[in-house]
This record gives structure tokens, C-alpha cells and sequence, in this order.
């Protein structure tokens, strides 16, 4: 192979992605070309630093406890990178239930205006990363144009809930006119622990989708991100991460579904279950596990084109499930 | 609570309160039965029309005051269940789909209409087949009842703007399940929002509380609503689970026990069949020292001692400020003693039946336990009549929190009682529980009414009151006590498809 031949590709892929590939391309070239020159020039402008994907559990970025990891690949031939993604546990669901039912209190004991600009803070995050995440949706195999798109919406759809979580009360209480000398009203109020098992596709859309709604309740989340390249999950949490939001209030874990699932419905610190997509007799076993401690269960539709469209995942529908209802009376008189 | 010392015992024992109970005699005031005649044999309301049992099969049921029968009523089997599925279905693409909602809401102030009517009748009838006082009966089930249609009737066509303008779809075919302790309110608490909001019903009264509901067919019958808009199926546990299980109904709703309920949630895991559930409690009913505590005994006893305490939401668990424990204690048996315990017919009455021989074995081993495990009984010393089943009204102190008197529901005329020393003692032992539908806070001072309502993980705070309920006020449970609201715009949600 002819040096500017190899050098060009180098280039190429370099442009393209920063990976270990490079290291076995330089391989080839010591290969192709003398040795003298190669130690004159140097053939790689730069060993590029990779990223350590991980989780993000209580505000930080974990490994397994396991110590497992599972390989993925980018689905592009010009994305030839190979990267080690943690393989969450059993033991990794349970420990985030606890971390997320910690965070949880405080979390909804803040106010309605604090949650919605710490939920504007994070599509500010979002939108600083824009270029980041639609490479991570490229990566996946998406065109640029669709990637843009879907990070779009994805930071809108954080500004619609960031001005809702004030509005809720509102919206959803009641005062209760009873007959009778007594006063009384009706206010929502978080329901707890929800665990969400984040939509296939789209990747990122769906994650903020089945997530944020979730979180403007005053809920916690446990995640278990179900998509093929939880990268683009993993660059998203590092929005989570600076944005404000307490940590352990969202907790996203990686692995296989069929592993991490039961644990989750079965949990009895857990108080709701939001599964997005088709898992077969894995979700109907979800729901059968769930009935022990009696949890709140919301079953949606692999929703590719509902989540895409522009109104998308917003509305009061996709919160309402994960809140409680507290009716509250006092009497009326001298 | 603590132990009390000696010195305190005595002092206790010293002080006789007052006695009434057994000193005065109270003339009799029974409420008249002779204005009306139950049928000797209930059919199935089914598709409007009163049908024999497919399964050739009747049961008795009988007065818990008298063990007189009072009907035999059928029992119906998978195949009347799913006869009365179908005539639900039948009725719903018919009929009650394509109804103007304008019209439902109008047959729906009919049933309501009717009722007050025939309020007198149904407040008999319950006290007679349940054994609640009759001024129970009389003054809030029936009432709350009729109140529940009228409530409904105005939302049937007025749906979209209790989902802020978003149109709604009827789910279809309901299922429903009720309990013993309120038989026709818990069916209008059940009926009324499932018409109001365009779906048709078969509904399960319980086995040993039936004849309200057949009475409200006939009345619904009188009301000339499409056939099979209401259908009415008798028996126990498995024409219930014959129900639950029926592949063509499209939404379950159950209130009862919360071991059953999470069997229904079970068989339902999986169909994409809506469920609400309202289930057991164990409600706090927590009194501060600073509480009026004249009003909070009041409270304490309409808590525990209504209805027998077969209620869901009954305050069972009395946390008391330690440094007026005593004095309150006091007060309560005093108050106690004043309870006159017997025929629910009588206007006098305030504690009827125990509503089954079952239920009376269930209270009777948790209040044994209770004594085995170290608690302090103290029951009221009542003349009980010999016949039926009943119970004395009981209250525990000396209860720790892991004693099952504290922990299971005992469904019954029994109060465990707590003391806590501080507010967060108080929240921590309350939400203690699996359970969380209702709690009773207890003071004067409003900014501690707000911390404990807000803190409560219960789905009703009565706060310097206690066992309220209305129809304009959603009600249902956080945690193990189920899931949705009834009553109030909340609760429509159980019964509509938001678009």
C-alpha cells in the first residue's frame, strides 16, 4: 500500500471517529513504509484519548459492580470502532432503587419552579451538546439530517416539560366542594420510584421521552436503556450530570433487559413501572411481578413514529400515571 | 404507648368515668320492616331480564343480627358470567355507545331520582342483609349513594372538560367487584362513573351482602335503561373470578381485600384490561397534644366504631401524643362505654352485626393475638344478643408497631393504640405500613396540619375529622391499599381512554 495512500486513510477514519482502530492502522503503516522514516515522522498526528463509557447512577458514572461489560459496534463500515459498554446486574438495578429512593424526597420537595429550571438547565446542557449527540445518532446509523432532527425534538420536548412542572397543581387539583361545613382540595403528588424501560428507538428522543415526564412528577427514575448503542445514552447523561439535577433522581443502567427487568418489578421500594416497547412475555411477566406490592404499571407502544412527530411525548398522559392523588379535608366553622 | 406505672393504674382504676351502657335502659325504636316484602328467590339480572342461574344453583342470605334467612339468591357460574358479558357487550355497541351523552347523564338523574324515592327501603335492606345501624344506613350510605348518581350524571356529557378539552373514548364493558361493608354505595360508587362515562357493567355484589344490588337492578329496570346496560351477578369468589377473567371485558374494577386485589392484578397482568383497585388500610389516626380533644374523641370513635369497622379507610391505628395518652385513654373508654351495641334496626343503635361468621373468627383471632403478643385489652361490657354475630368494641394500648394488631387489618370494632413524642415519630410510625389509603391528623395548629397531610403517604388526610366522604372528593389509596380515585373529576379517569 502506498504511504499517502494509508495516510489519507488514517486521515479519513480520524475525521470520522477517534478510536483504537487507529493504533492497528498505524500497525500497517510502520508495515508499508521504511523504518527510518517512520521514526523521522511520526505517522499518527495524535493518540487520541477514548471515552470510558459508563453508567450513571446517584450523580455518578459507574461501572458494573459485576465488572462486566459487553462489546458493541458501530453499525457504519466508516465506524469501524469497537468499545466496552458495562453490562449493569441485577445487583447494579437494585443498588440504583436505593440511591434513586434517597434522592427521591428531596427531589419532590422541591419546588415546581426549581424542577422546571433545573429541567430547562438541562435542555440548555442538551443544546451546548447538540453536535456531540447527533454524532452519537450518526454513529447508530442515522443520516445527519434525522439525527439533527431527533436531537431537536428531544431538547424541545425537555423546554415543554421545564414549563409544565409548575402548572401541574393547577391543572390536575381540585378543590372539592362537598356538601357539607368541610373544606377540601385534591393535590397531585410523586408517586415515589418509577422504573422506566426506555424505548429501542429512537435512541435518545425515546430516552428524554420516557424519562423527563417521569421526573417532572418529583418521581426518581431507574433506567434500563434498551437500545443497541447505549452511547448515545451514556453522552446524554452527561447532560443529566451538569445540569442541576440532583443526582440519583435519574439512574440509567445498560444490559440485557431479560436480566435486569424482574429485579426492578419485583422491587418493593419500586412504586411505578413505565415500559416502553414490545418485550413480549418479558413485559407480561413485568406486570405479573409487579402485583406484589401493588405498583402503578404503564405499558406504551414502541412509539418510532408517535415520539417523532412534533407534538410527540408531550402532555399531561405520559405524567399522570406516575402521580398520586392525596385528598385532604378540614372542617369548616367557629 | 408506655407501660403505665402502678401509681397511674390505680389512679385509673380510682376514677370511674362515667357509666352508661348498662344503666339505662333504652326504650325500643325499631325501624319498621313492614312496608315492603323481599322476594323469597333472586334471579341474575342479566340483559334486562331476571334469569334462572345456568348453574341451577342458589345460596342463602341471611341477617348477621338474626342468622334469619332472608333470600336465597343465585349463584352464578362461568357460563352465566359470560351470558352476562355478552349482554353488556350487546348493550354497549346497541345502545349506550351510541346514546347522546346528554341522554345518559338524563337516565342516570332518573336512577338517582328513584333512589330518594326509595331511600327508606334501601336503608332497610341494607341494615337487615348487613347488620349496620339502621341511622348508618338511613343517614350515610343511602344518601352518599344517590348523592353519587346525581354527581355523575352531570359529567356524562361534560367529559371533555374534565380532561381539559381532550376528547375521550368509553372503554367498553366493566367489571365489577364490591365488598360486604358498603353494598349499594360501593355499587354507586362503581355504576355511576362507569355509565357516566359510556361503558356498560356487570357488576358482583358480595355473597353475603347481595340484596341492595338486586334491589337497585329492579330499580334501574323501573328506570327503563337499555337492556344489559347494567347487569347484576351473584356469588362469591369464583363468579368473581370468572369475571375478572372474561376475555371480552375491557376494564376490572375491585374494592376489597388487598390479598385479593393483587390476585385480580395478577390475572389481569398481561390482557391490556384497565384496573383500578381499592384495598385494605390501616389508617394513623394520629392525635397531637395541642388537638381539641373532646372533637378528637369523637373523631377516634367514628374512626374505628363506624360501621362496625369493616371499613377500609377506618382510623385503626390511634397514635397518640404521649404526654396526654393517659388522659385521652381515659376519655376514650368513658366515651366507649356510652356505644350501644345491638339490633341495627334500632334508631339507637351505634354498633351493629359483625357482617358474617367469617368476619367474626378474623376479628376474634387478631384480637388473640393482640393479647398474646402483650397488649392491653380493653372491651366494652355489653349485653350482646345471643343470636348473630358480634363484637364487642375493643381498644389496645401497649401495642409495639410489629405486633400484628398494628400491622394486619383487623376489619373490625378493634383500635390499636401508639404514642409517638415528636412529629417525625408520628410520620414514621404512621406510613410504617404496606398500606396507605387514609390517615386523621389531630391539632390545633394549622401549619401542623399542613407538614403532616403533606408528609402522610396516604390518599385522604382527614385532618380534625374523620370518615368523611363525598362524591365531588376523589378517594383511593397510595402503596398497597390500590390504585386509582373514585369520586371527584380524578376518579373519571378510571373510565375513559383520553384521546
Amino acid at each position: 500500500m502506498a504511504r499517502s495512500k494509508v495516510v489519507k486513510r488514517v486521515a479519513k477514519i480520524a475525521s470520522a471517529e477517534p478510536s483504537l482502530i487507529r493504533v492497528k492502522v498505524a500497525a500497517e503503516v510502520e508495515g508499508a513504509a521504511s523504518k527510518d522514516s517512520a521514526r523521522r515522522e511520526s505517522p499518527i498526528e495524535r493518540v487520541t484519548v477514548n471515552k470510558a463509557y459508563k453508567m450513571y447512577v446517584g450523580g455518578a458514572f459507574i461501572r458494573s459492580e459485576s465488572g462486566r461489560s459487553f462489546r458493541i459496534k458501530g453499525v457504519k463500515s466508516t465506524d469501524p470502532e469497537v468499545v466496552n459498554i458495562p453490562r449493569g446486574s441485577r445487583k447494579d438495578v437494585r443498588d440504583a432503587v436505593l440511591v434513586a429512593k434517597n434522592a427521591q424526597a428531596g427531589w419532590a420537595g422541591r419546588t415546581p419552579y426549581n424542577h422546571g429550571q433545573i429541567l430547562y438547565r438541562l435542555a440548555e446542557m442538551m443544546e451546548s451538546r447538540r453536535t456531540e449527540l447527533a454524532m452519537s445518532l450518526v454513529r447508530e446509523g442515522q443520516s445527519q439530517s434525522e439525527a439533527s432532527r431527533e436531537v431537536q425534538l428531544a431538547i424541545d420536548i425537555c423546554v415543554y416539560y421545564a414549563g409544565l412542572c409548575d402548572k401541574l397543581s393547577a391543572l390536575l387539583a381540585s378543590h372539592n366542594p362537598v356538601a357539607g361545613p368541610h373544606f377540601g382540595f385534591t393535590l397531585p403528588e410523586s408517586l415515589g420510584v418509577v422504573g422506566v424501560v426506555a424505548p429501542r428507538a429512537p435512541s435518545l428522543l425515546g430516552l428524554v421521552s420516557s424519562i423527563v415526564p417521569v421526573a417532572v412528577g418529583g418521581n426518581a427514575a431507574v433506567v434500563i436503556v434498551t437500545s443497541a448503542d447505549p452511547r448515545t445514552a451514556s453522552i446524554w447523561t452527561e447532560c443529566l450530570a451538569t445540569s442541576d439535577l440532583p443526582g440519583g433522581v435519574v439512574n440509567v443502567i445498560y444490559g440485557q433487559v431479560a436480566e435486569l427487568l424482574t429485579p426492578m418489578a419485583k422491587h418493593r421500594e419500586v412504586s411505578g413501572l413505565s415500559i416502553w416497547g414490545d418485550l413480549g412475555d418479558l413485559g407480561i411477566q413485568a406486570e405479573a411481578d409487579a402485583t406484589e406490592s401493588v405498583k402503578r404499571v404503564r405499558r406504551y407502544a414502541d412509539g418510532d413514529r408517535a415520539l417523532l412527530s412534533t407534538d410527540g411525548a408531550r402532555g399531561l398522559g405520559y405524567v399522570e400515571p406516575f402521580l398520586e392523588f392525596k385528598t385532604v379535608w378540614h372542617p369548616m366553622g367557629m | 404507648m408506655g407501660k403505665l406505672s402502678k401509681i397511674e393504674k390505680k389512679r385509673d382504676r380510682e376514677k370511674p368515668g362515667i357509666v352508661f351502657g348498662n344503666q339505662w335502659d333504652y326504650a325500643p325504636a325499631p325501624e319498621a320492616t313492614d312496608f315492603f316484602k323481599l322476594n323469597k328467590r333472586y334471579e341474575l339480572f342479566i340483559g334486562g331480564k331476571w334469569q334462572k342461574p345456568r348453574s341451577k344453583s342458589y345460596f342463602a342470605t341471611i341477617s348477621p343480627s338474626t342468622e334469619a334467612v332472608l333470600a336465597e339468591v343465585a349463584e352464578a357460574d362461568d357460563n352465566d358470567v359470560d351470558a352476562a358479558v355478552l349482554a353488556a357487550r350487546h348493550a354497549y355497541d346497541r345502545y349506550w355507545s351510541r346514546l347522546a351523552p346528554s341522554d345518559r347523564s338524563k337516565y342516570l338523574f332518573r336512577i338517582a331520582r328513584a333512589l330518594q324515592e326509595k331511600a327508606r327501603l334501601f336503608a332497610v335492606v341494607e341494615s337487615l342483609d348487613g347488620g349496620k345501624p339502621i341511622k348508618e344506613s338511613r343517614d350515610v350510605d343511602v344518601p352518599l349513594a344517590i348523592a353519587h348518581f346525581f354527581y355523575h350524571a352531570g359529567w356524562a356529557d361534560k367529559l371533555e372538560l374534565a380532561f381539559h378539552g381532550r376528547s375521550v373514548r368509553s372503554l367498553g364493558v366493566a367489571a365489577q367487584i364490591i365488598p360486604w361493608n358498603f353494598p349499594l354505595l360501593m355499587a354507586a360508587w362503581k355504576i355511576a362513573p362507569a355509565l357516566a362515562c359510556g361503558n356498560t357493567v356487570v357488576l358482583k355484589p358480595a355473597e353475603t351482602t347481595p340484596l341492595t344490588a338486586l334491589l337497585l337492578a329492579e330499580l334501574i329496570e323501573e328506570c327503563d335503561l337499555p337492556p344489559g346496560v347494567v347487569n347484576i351477578v351473584t356469588g362469591a369468589g369464583k363468579t368473581g373470578a370468572a369475571l375478572v377473567n372474561h376475555p371480552d371485558v375491557n376494564k376490572v374494577a375491585f374494592t376489597g381485600s388487598t390479598d385479593v386485589g393483587k390476585r385480580i392484578a395478577r390475572a389481569v397482568a398481561g390482557t391490556g384490561k384497565r384496573l383500578t383497585l381499592e384495598l385494605g388500610g390501616k389508617a394513623a389516626n394520629i392525635v397531637f397534644a395541642d388537638a381539641p380533644l373532646d372533637q378528637a374523641i369523637e373523631g377516634i370513635i367514628g374512626g374505628i366504631f363506624f360501621n362496625q369497622g369493616h371499613v377500609c379507610c377506618a382510623g385503626s391505628r390511634l397514635l397518640v401524643e404521649e404526654s396526654i395518652a393517659n388522659v385521652l385513654m381515659r376519655k376514650l373508654r368513658d366515651r366507649m362505654a356510652t356505644l350501644r351495641v345491638g339490633d341495627p334496626l334500632d334508631k339507637n343503635t351505634d354498633v351493629g352485626a359483625i357482617n358474617s361468621q367469617m368476619q367474626l373468627d378474623k376479628i376474634r383471632e387478631l384480637v388473640a393475638a393482640g393479647e398474646k403478643e402483650g397488649a392491653e385489652r380493653f372491651s366494652v361490657s355489653c349485653q350482646l344478643p345471643k343470636k348473630g354475630f358480634w363484637f364487642p368494641p375493643t381498644v389496645f394500648t401497649n401495642v409495639s408497631l410489629s405486633s400484628r394488631i398494628a400491622r394486619e387489618e383487623i376489619f373490625g370494632p378493634v383500635l390499636s393504640t401508639l404514642t409517638f413524642r415528636t412529629p417525625d415519630e408520628a410520620i414514621e410510625k404512621a406510613n410504617n405500613t404496606a398500606y396507605g389509603l387514609s390517615a386523621g391528623v389531630w391539632t390545633d395548629k394549622g401549619s401542623k396540619i399542613f407538614h403532616m397531610a403533606g408528609k402522610l403517604k396516604a390518599g385522604v388526610v382527614w385532618a380534625n375529622t374523620y370518615n368523611k366522604f363525598d362524591p365531588t372528593s376523589p378517594f383511593g389509596g397510595y402503596k398497597e391499599s390500590g390504585f386509582g380515585r373514585e369520586g371527584g373529576r380524578q376518579g373519571l379517569s378510571a373510565y375513559v381512554e383520553v384521546v
